[in-house]
């Protein structure tokens, strides 16, 4: 009983932590929701041609007119940011939907197949591992020339060890797991024990690691567009939107670069919030 | 990597001086020249089968005459087939001849021996950023479990995780160089002082991503040693917290915090084109950026296996020094 009494204000403290901690998730969650239906819609929600010059008002203080003021050319930064929530998020979609794919199934074949073809596999995925994803893309533009297509497809196997190896230990345990001797004792096939019940029961785990990559990816291509590799002026997208604006910020005018950088770190946390709290809860399930 | 630490009853835990196990090193050394080797492949044929001649970059603005065009290409060993031209350049490579840039007219190496040293300048300078702030905020934070010391680390590391280092480079500029006036906007400045100097921005820039990871695996490492029995056994034979918070909990920690070192080392040189491009200092990075923008490829090869040697070599050689830190390891290799 006492133990109970002495207990309560640090259990009282631990749950407000973690109602804290949820709210955080949940405003996360909605900050996403947020930038995806600014993609969707940036044409009705945008108060400007993103493209549209106005050398008559550069580097415009904010205003009611401009929100978020102009940039160095007098285009409205605010009708830029959304409508640069476009390619900044198709291209990571992209990166993690291909590494997802890509990485599960070389991750479960290794596994279930296991003796020298995981070892020709994992090795392989060694060396891919070698190569920074910026590094791969960088070197795809210098062959393939600037855009978005071959960098995605460099960044995505860059990418796709991550995915791999970690689907290949969760399906080393799930493995020994008495569920899949059961089913081969049924005579189902590898097959169908692999990729319908195995996978399924990987996948969660699978969805929070995807979630993280998803903000990494988006660092990486808004960096590569920055660069001016990735996505071709006059197209809006926060990463050259940041190079654009780096004569802006040494006039003292930064928000047409600080706001797309703004909305890089902020979209990236917020991923990265929602991936681990999907990761912890998949702890908390399997405990 | 997937390293399973096997605490094994027989070892000591005290006075064990590994020694390296001349088997586990070959191993280690084997893998290295492999990946090494498939990477060089890797890398060639990429490039190999990329579209547009090189002779077209090479003769750019003219029209030379069919004759030129195989002069060059024999110059250049175009005309030999694939796993030729493979060898050729693979083996110049193992002499130090990484071949001449189409563009600046000089060997590779002297190009890149040209801008290494700002690189190395703001790698190092970085590295040491990095080690101090990244391993004392891991331990601070690991030590303070459940105070709001370690959630602020915590806020800062979730941040800084996603702080890329354009960003964070334009947040510096604007602030620091802009705003206060404190530091300069561009160049890599002239003698020590001016050096250091110079690169204080680019190179806080280019740490932030890393000390919060860092940061991150140094507070979890510590966290698992923290809450093994030993610890407690070690603190219940009265020897001062202080002590075994170094001796045995920080020494324990090292081993995971080692095997990022690779994949901090890859990753602050190719941010390094990141940084170079916004601060215009002349390294590596801003070399590399101009090689893609004019098709040099002999220079982005170069760099290209540069880094990735770096990632591979910073590996291997954590790999062989981890039985040196954690006995455990190398007894649990030779059991094998």
């Amino acid at each position: 009983m006492s133990s109970v009494l002495v207990a309560a204000p640090v259990r009282s403290r631990l749950t407000r932590l973690r109602r804290l901690g949820g709210l955080l998730v949940v405003a996360a969650a909605v900050v996403l929701v947020v930038f995806v239906l600014m993609a969707l819609f940036a044409r009705w929600l945008a108060p400007y041609d993103p493209n549209a010059v106005d050398l008559s008002n550069t580097l415009a203080p904010p205003s009611s007119a401009h929100w978020l003021g102009t940039d160095e050319v007098g285009r409205d930064t605010l009708s830029r940011l959304i409508y640069g929530a476009q390619t900044s998020l198709i291209g990571p979609l992209a990166v993690v939907l291909i590494a997802t794919i890509l990485g599960t199934l070389t991750g479960l074949y290794a596994a279930w197949r296991g003796g020298v073809v995981d070892t020709l596999i994992s090795r392989a995925l060694d060396i891919v591992f070698a190569f920074p994803a910026l590094l791969l893309a960088i070197l795809v533009v210098a062959i393939y020339g600037k855009g978005l297509t071959a960098p995605v497809i460099a960044m995505a196997l860059a990418y796709t060890p991550y995915t791999a190896r970690l689907v290949r230990s969760l399906v080393l345990q799930e493995k020994t797991r008495p569920y899949v001797a059961a089913y081969r004792v049924q005579g189902f096939s590898g097959f169908f024990i692999a990729y319908r019940r195995v996978l399924a029961n990987v996948s969660p785990t699978v969805l929070a690691q995807s979630t993280v990559s998803f903000g990494y990816a988006l660092l990486d291509l808004a960096a590569l567009s920055f660069l001016g590799f990735g996505v071709q002026p006059p197209t809006a997208d926060w990463g050259s939107m940041v190079n654009n604006g780096e004569g802006a910020v040494l006039q003292g005018q930064p928000l047409s670069a600080i706001a797309p950088a703004i909305a890089i770190v902020v979209v990236v946390v917020a991923f990265n919030l929602v991936g681990e709290s999907i990761g912890d809860r998949i702890a908390g399930r399997d405990r | 990597m997937g390293r399973r630490v096997v605490a094994t009853g027989r070892v000591s835990a005290t006075g064990h001086r590994a020694a390296i196990n001349p088997a586990f090193l070959a191993r280690k050394l084997g893998g290295l020249v492999v990946t090494l080797f498939v990477t060089s492949f890797l890398v060639f044929s990429s490039l190999y089968l990329a579209p547009g001649d090189p002779v077209s970059f090479i003769t750019k603005g003219r029209s030379p005459s069919p004759a030129d065009v195989a002069a060059i290409r024999h110059q250049l060993g175009l005309d030999e087939p694939f796993l030729v031209r493979y060898w050729d350049w693979l083996t110049a490579m193992l002499r130090g001849d990484f071949g001449r840039s189409f563009q600046l007219h000089q060997d590779v190496v002297g190009v890149i021996g040209a801008r290494l040293p700002v690189t190395l300048e703001l790698v190092v300078m970085s590295a040491l950023i990095i080690g101090i702030v990244g391993l004392g905020g891991g331990v601070l934070a690991a030590l303070r479990r459940g105070r709001p010391s370690e959630g602020a680390i915590l806020v800062g590391v979730t941040v800084g995780a996603a702080l890329p280092s354009f960003v964070a480079a334009i947040v510096l500029l604007s602030v620091f160089s802009v705003r206060l006036g404190w530091f300069p906007t561009f160049g890599s400045g002239t003698g020590f002082f001016g050096t250091i100097y110079h690169l204080t921005l680019p190179a806080v820039a280019l740490s932030i991503t890393f000390i919060a990871l860092v940061t991150r695996v140094t507070r979890s490492a510590m966290v698992d040693e923290l809450r093994r029995e030993h610890v407690e056994v070690a603190l219940s034979r009265g020897i001062p917290r202080r002590t075994v918070i170094r001796r045995h909990v920080f020494r324990n920690a090292l081993g995971p915090i080692m095997t990022i070192s690779g994949l901090v080392a890859a990753g602050l040189l190719v941010s390094t084109s990141i940084v170079d491009t916004f601060f215009g200092l002349n390294g590596i990075g801003s070399l590399l950026v101009q090689s893609v923008n004019q098709h040099d490829f002999p220079v982005v090869q170069a760099i290209t296996m540069l880094i990735v040697a770096v990632f591979v070599v910073v590996n291997t050689a954590v790999d062989i020094a981890y039985p040196l830190i954690d006995p455990r390891i190398s007894a649990a290799e030779s059991a094998r």
